[in-house]
Order: structure tokens, then C-alpha cells, then sequence
């Protein structure tokens, strides 16, 4: 299929909250872009347009990760371009940004265009990218934001390094703020996480695992909000875990802060009891210890799970964000204290997320607004909508199908997931890009041109 | 009866009748550390390896004499230092061990949950000698052992654990223990060594206090514990100073008085004496810590031949 035949998308339900639009119709597909959303059945265009079916599934437009560590450059042996490509247009993702933590950092002009260059040549879907804040992520000097911002770089953050100079991130914050970058950080007090695996409380007392309260989270949260008040810069919050934290978020956005916010699926729904293992289902049974369950920010408690689903319901967090991080057995496979930390999750977010949808603390509109357009708008994105006339990046998948989560059958390389043998409800039946199959979850083969 | 079990890991899995049936192997091994010839053939032709990769004396000593008193032949390895820090991941020793054909490995590491690591990568069972901060179960069954020697049942007993139990493995493992055999546990130490969550720990299976005032704890008390106090948590900012400790948790003779007259006192080894315990407690007629080093080694013998021989076939 070339993006030149017309396309139509017959008889699903259409879902796109950037028009408020939640109807069963048909999606026409001209030139890669969409040319209308039409009433089912209606007279298809001009020439021999494909027709998918879509009865009984939803349309949605294509979904944007704005926090995905494609691991290139340098650590290709978790995840490359080719296969973070796969894995994005498995879960329905259509667009996803690279974190900066490579090797080399995307600290510099070149090594950000270095990776365009591969983009270019080998993903299959939209990939931008986030530049690091300071050099090397060292938390010393200050990347060359103009030189990285012209060249493409959405935002700015040494994620997966919290920023201890409170200088540094004030200087971060101005110097961003006339480029209209967001700055964010890995919030968490490093004085309190030294030697922490994970979230501090009953489970890690329990188990003997050094822990980290939330107050880690909290207090870097509640610097940077002020600082960004201080200075008038944007500021992204990312993978925020704690309750303490979105009451530190909406008073800033009360007080008019320019702050947005983000929450992983897996901040959402998984506790820390999980590090202490699983026994049911039996088939998704977990050993106690297992690095599959370590992740920094680290899987909190029920009540943080509620509370972050109650602000992602109504707003005061913005969106979701995977924070997919994959990584290679080698990684995982070792004492809990030394494993890499991150869960494989572009391609179980959307049925992790459904869960609150099923539970009845989300409506499906709202879940598809927070993994589309709002995320979009964090970082000014393109994309996001079904609008006549923006590119056809569109998601079809059916929320009520069940899926069983099996790290063997993951086109990401990270099968680094706490979820392996879950059945979950949701499942991407196929991703379109620019009107281009990428994904198509009936194929025998992979699907998308270049890869 | 045979334990239905492959590994030792974490006694918190252990139901009462099987601490019982630990409990009372150790008291026929003990017979067969009085002989004169202090060996039985039970597990002979099985290869025990000792994996010790955190410094260990007493424990060590104590397993390699125990399997040889069941006549195993019993290697150790000496893993000093982090397998990180050598470039070797802990895996591949794995590995390397189940290759050169153990039946059973001990297990000695600075991480919480190496020993289920262990247990995922090797065919052969795998003993808990200590795993970071989380647990020493042949500790807890020794002085679950002594007690009972002592005080013939631990149901209903007061027993005070008192220090740092935040960085204890053997505080861990005597709460699970005791508690589950019916005793109350009570915690007493500084709030920075002692987080009050610790009193919410057994999730209504059991009684477990915290006390942070010592003289309270103590009162009438059928066991007192004491916790070795490394020097170095001053240096993070946990303790203010040594002798404000040894003041206000450190285990006397005055201090015993307050509770019950024949209390047990214990300790987990090697002393500081003059911080947590003093000469007089430590040396003094209710103390059963060199006892508690003697039984180590029938406890062993015990959790060996359970695993080894006493498994069905």
C-alpha cells in the first residue's frame, strides 16, 4: 500500500477528543492526510480506494509517547530504531520522543542530528527527541539549548538523572523559556534515594530492600515548581508517582505556573507489593525480587495508584506517558540492588491504562485524550487529531479484546516486563502513519515499508 | 515427617510445624555433637559449597563444621568483594557452581534476594546465609533453638530485640520467627535505627511492639536481645553518639533487673562490649550467647539433613 491510493476506515467508532468527536463514521484517507469524517456507509471516494473495516473498534488518532528511551545512539543492544519503531506502532503509538540518556548524551548539535539521520533512514514512525539539560548530564554546565532547540530538540531534561543544582535548573528554566521549551527533570532528592531499590514503606521494610519515600519525589517537584514560578519557564513534570505530588502540581497550576504533568500506566495501576512477587494469576506468577519490577521512580502504594488516576481523570495531570525503558536480560538478571531500572512498555501501555477504563474510573474519551492531543500540546506537537487535513496517523483498536502479555511475542528487544502472562483487556489491531500501515496485528509479517 | 522444601531462604515461609520440625532434628544432631567421634555418615557423597561473598567467620565456620559432621564434602568458595566489582556477574557463577556439581550451596551476599536469584539459576537447593539487609534464617532458628531449650515453650514468651533493626537481617528473621511460634516480639532502639512501621509489620499474624524507651520494653521480659551497632551509621547522620547509645540502649546487669529474673540474654555476634552489651550481661549468668554459637552448628546439621536426606524421593 503507498500513501497515494485513497484509504477509508469504514464503520468504527471515531474517538478523537481534539474535535470532541465520539461517533461511529467512516475516515477518509487522501494523500496520506486525513480528507473527512463521513457518516458510516457513505458514498466511498474517487478511484479504488482500500477499505479497512473497522466495526466494532475504535479509530483513534494515532497515539504520542512523549517520554520513550529509544536507547540510540550507543545502547542498541536494548533497543534500536527498527525495533523501537515496531514496538511504538504495536502499542498504537504514532509518535514518540527520545530521551536523551544515550551514549553519547544528546547534548550536542551533532550527535541530536546524528540521530535524525538514523530516524530518518530506519523508523517507521514520527520520532522526535528531548536534548539533555546539561552536558553529559553531568548536572554541571548547560547544554547549547539554541543549537539543539533549532535543530529539533522538543524539550530539555537529564532525565533518568535527577538535576541536584537548584542553580542550574533556575538557569535552565529562563534560558529554555525564550526558546518555549519545557524543561523537566527526574525529580528525586538524591540524598534520599542513595542506595534505594525501591519505593520505601511496609514492602521494602519487609523485604530488607533499602527504600526511598516520596518525599524524594516531593521535594524536587516542590523546587522545581518554584523555580519555574520564579523564572516564568515551562516545566514538564515526568512520570510523576506520588499523591504529595499532584497537590504540589495543581497549586502551582492554581498560581498560574506554566507546569504540565505526566503519568506511566504503570504508576497508574502496579504497586510495590508486586516487588515482593505475584501468585495470581498463576499464570502471570512473579518471583519475590524480581528486577522485572524495578523502575525509578519506584512502583508506590494503592493510595498514590488512586490518586494519580483521580488527577488523570480530571486533569491536573495532563497525560499519559510510558517512559518506555527497555533493556537486555544482562541488565535485569541480577541482584535486585544492581539491576537497571525501567519496565518495557510501549506495547502494553494502552491495555494497562484500559484497566481504569474497565474499572470504571476512567471513560475511554478521556483515556484516548490523555495518549493523543494532550500529550501533544506538553510539547506543541503536531499530530494528536484526526482533523481534516493533519496526517493520518490513526490507532484502531479494540478496548474490550483480551490480551495476554508475552515478552516473547514484543517487537521491542526489552522483554523487560513486569506483566508477562497478565491478561489484560486491549488490544492495537493496527497503526497507520501518514495513511502508511505500520502495524497490523492480523500480518503474518511485520508491516512498514522501511523496516 | 520430611520438609517439603527445596531451599531455605527466607523463614518468614516457614509454617509453625515445620520451625518445629527444624527445631527438633537440631535436638537429635545435638546428640551427635556430644559423641566422641562427632560424625554421622547421613550425607555422604553430597557436595556442599560454601558461597560467601560478604566476610563471614562465625557463620561460615558453622556450616562448613556442620556439613562435615554429616560427612558432605563441603568447598568454599572465597567470593570476596561484589561479583560486580570483579566483572563477574553473579549468574555466571551460578552457573559455574552447577556445572562442578553441587547438591547444596550456602550463601552469604550483600543484596536482599540474591539467594532467590540463586534459587531461579540453580538446579541444586540453596541455603540463606544472610542476604543484605533481609534475612538470616539459620540465625533465627538457632535462637529459636536456644530458647526453647531454655524456656521449654515460646508461646506467650516477651522477647526485646533492641538496636538496630533497620540494618538487621537477624532482627528480620527473629521477628518472623518468634512471632510465628506464638512470642511477643517487642523492638526497642533509636527511631532512626527503628522506624515505627516496623510495628505494623505482621499484618495481625502475630504480636510485634516497637518501644523506643528501653526501660519500658524491658519490662518483664523472658528474652533480651541485643543488636551488634556498626560504628560507621554515626557517619550517616543516624546516631548521634556511641556513648548516648550505650546509655539508653545498651543491655547492663542493672538494666536486666528490670526484667523477668531468669530472662535469656542473647546476641547475634561478634560484640561491641560497653556498647550494645555490657561485660557484666554479656558474661553474666542469664546470658546463652555462647550456647547460641554451640547450637548454630546442630541447626545447621539440621536444616542440611532436611534438605539433603530428609527430602522424599
Amino acid at each position: 500500500m503507498t500513501a497515494e491510493e485513497p484509504l477509508v476506515i469504514r464503520g468504527g467508532r471515531v474517538l478523537d477528543p481534539s474535535q470532541k468527536l465520539d461517533r461511529v463514521g467512516d475516515v477518509v484517507i487522501e494523500r496520506g492526510r486525513v480528507a473527512a469524517i463521513d457518516p458510516p456507509d457513505g458514498q466511498l471516494p474517487l478511484g479504488e480506494p482500500t477499505v479497512i473495516d473497522a466495526r466494532g473498534l475504535v479509530v483513534a488518532p494515532g497515539f504520542v509517547d512523549i517520554h520513550t528511551h529509544l536507547r540510540v545512539p550507543g545502547f542498541e543492544y536494548k533497543e534500536d530504531l527498527v525495533s523501537g519503531s515496531r514496538a511504538a506502532a504495536a502499542g498504537g503509538f504514532t509518535t514518540v520522543c527520545a530521551m536523551p540518556n544515550t551514549d553519547p548524551v544528546l547534548d550536542t548539535r551533532s550527535v541530536l542530528e546524528g540521530l535524525f539521520e538514523q530516524v530518518e533512514a530506519q523508523a517507521t514512525v514520527r520520532v522526535y527527541a528531548h536534548a539533555a539539560v546539561s552536558l553529559g548530564q553531568a548536572g554541571r554546565q548547560l547544554v547549547e539549548m539554541g543549537g539543539l532547540s533549532e535543530a529539533g530538540a522538543i524539550g530539555f531534561t537529564d532525565d533518568g538523572v535527577p538535576l541536584a543544582s537548584s542553580t542550574l535548573m533556575r538557569h535552565a528554566l529562563e534560558y529554555a523559556a525564550q526558546l518555549g521549551r519545557p524543561v523537566s527533570n527526574h525529580a528525586e532528592d538524591p540524598a534520599l534515594t542513595a542506595g534505594a531499590a525501591m519505593h520505601e514503606g511496609q514492602v521494602s521494610m519487609r523485604l530488607g530492600l533499602p527504600g526511598t519515600p516520596r518525599q524524594a519525589e516531593e521535594i524536587m517537584l516542590a523546587r522545581d515548581l518554584l523555580l519555574a514560578e520564579l523564572t516564568g519557564g515551562r516545566y514538564h513534570c515526568i512520570h510523576v508517582t506520588s499523591g504529595g505530588s499532584i497537590d504540589l502540581i495543581r497549586r502551582a497550576k492554581d498560581r498560574g505556573v506554566d507546569v504540565t504533568a505526566e503519568v506511566t500506566p504503570h504508576h497508574l495501576t502496579l504497586t510495590d507489593a508486586l516487588v515482593a512477587g505475584r501468585t495470581d494469576p498463576v499464570s502471570a506468577a512473579l518471583p519475590p525480587y524480581h528486577a522485572n519490577t524495578k523502575v525509578a521512580p519506584p512502583l508506590r502504594e494503592q493510595a498514590d495508584c488512586d490518586a494519580l488516576a483521580a488527577a488523570l481523570a480530571d486533569g491536573a495531570i495532563d497525560c499519559i506517558a510510558t517512559d518506555h525503558a527497555p533493556h537486555a536480560v544482562q541488565d535485569k538478571d541480577v541482584e535486585f540492588a544492581h539491576a537497571a531500572v525501567g519496565f518495557t512498555m510501549l506495547e502494553t501501555a494502552l491495555p494497562l491504562a484500559l484497566t481504569l477504563v474497565h474499572d470504571g474510573r476512567l471513560d475511554l474519551a478521556t483515556l484516548v485524550e490523555r495518549l493523543t492531543i494532550a500529550p501533544a500540546r506538553c510539547y506543541g506537537l503536531p499530530g494528536g487529531t484526526l482533523a481534516p487535513g493533519s496526517p493520518a496517523d490513526v490507532t484502531i483498536f479494540d478496548p474490550d479484546e483480551e490480551y495476554v502479555v508475552d515478552p516473547a511475542l514484543l517487537a521491542s528487544k526489552g522483554k523487560n516486563t513486569p506483566l508477562a502472562g497478565l491478561p489484560l483487556l486491549g488490544v492495537v489491531r493496527r497503526t497507520l502513519v501518514g495513511g502508511v500501515d505500520v502495524f497490523d496485528r492480523d500480518a503474518a509479517q511485520p508491516v512498514g515499508g522501511r523496516a | 515427617m520430611p520438609l517439603h522444601r527445596k531451599h531455605l531462604i527466607d523463614v518468614a515461609d516457614f509454617s509453625r510445624d515445620e520451625v518445629e520440625l527444624v527445631l527438633d532434628t537440631a535436638e537429635a544432631m545435638r546428640t551427635v555433637l556430644e559423641r566422641p567421634i562427632r560424625r554421622a555418615p547421613t550425607l555422604r557423597g553430597k557436595s556442599i559449597v560454601n558461597m560467601f561473598f560478604e566476610p563471614s567467620t562465625r557463620t561460615r565456620i558453622s556450616f562448613e563444621l556442620a556439613g562435615k559432621s554429616l560427612s558432605a564434602d563441603v568447598v568454599n568458595v572465597a567470593a570476596s568483594g561484589s561479583s560486580v566489582e570483579k566483572g563477574e556477574s553473579l549468574v555466571d557463577t551460578f552457573h559455574t557452581i552447577q556445572a562442578l556439581g553441587a547438591d547444596l550451596v550456602v550463601m552469604r551476599h550483600a543484596c536482599a534476594g540474591a539467594p532467590d536469584l540463586a534459587a531461579r539459576h540453580l538446579a541444586c537447593s540453596v541455603v540463606n546465609a544472610g542476604d543484605g539487609l533481609r534475612g538470616h534464617p539459620s540465625q533465627a532458628l538457632l535462637d529459636l533453638f536456644t530458647v526453647r531449650q531454655h524456656a521449654g515453650d515460646l508461646e506467650g514468651l516477651k522477647l526485646v530485640i533492641v538496636g538496630d533493626v533497620l540494618h538487621s537481617r537477624v532482627a528480620r528473621s527473629d521477628i518472623w520467627g518468634f512471632a510465628r511460634m506464638g512470642a511477643h516480639v517487642y523492638l526497642s532502639g533509636p527511631p532512626t535505627l527503628l522506624p515505627a512501621g516496623f510495628g505494623d509489620l505482621l499484618d495481625g499474624d502475630g504480636v510485634v511492639r516497637v518501644e523506643h524507651d528501653l526501660d519500658r520494653a524491658i519490662d518483664g521480659a523472658d528474652v533480651v536481645m541485643a543488636l551488634r551497632i556498626q560504628k560507621e551509621r554515626m557517619a550517616g547522620g543516624l546516631l548521634p553518639d556511641l556513648r548516648e547509645y550505650a546509655r539508653r540502649w545498651g543491655i547492663t546487669a542493672a538494666r536486666l533487673r528490670r526484667a523477668d529474673r531468669r530472662a535469656l540474654v542473647m546476641h547475634p555476634g561478634p560484640m561491641n562490649q560497653g556498647l550494645e552489651i555490657s561485660p557484666d550481661a554479656a558474661y553474666g549468668p542469664q546470658s546463652v550467647i555462647t550456647e547460641q554459637v554451640t547450637n548454630g552448628v546442630a541447626v545447621r546439621m539440621a536444616i542440611l539433613y532436611l534438605l539433603l536426606a530428609g527430602a522424599p524421593t
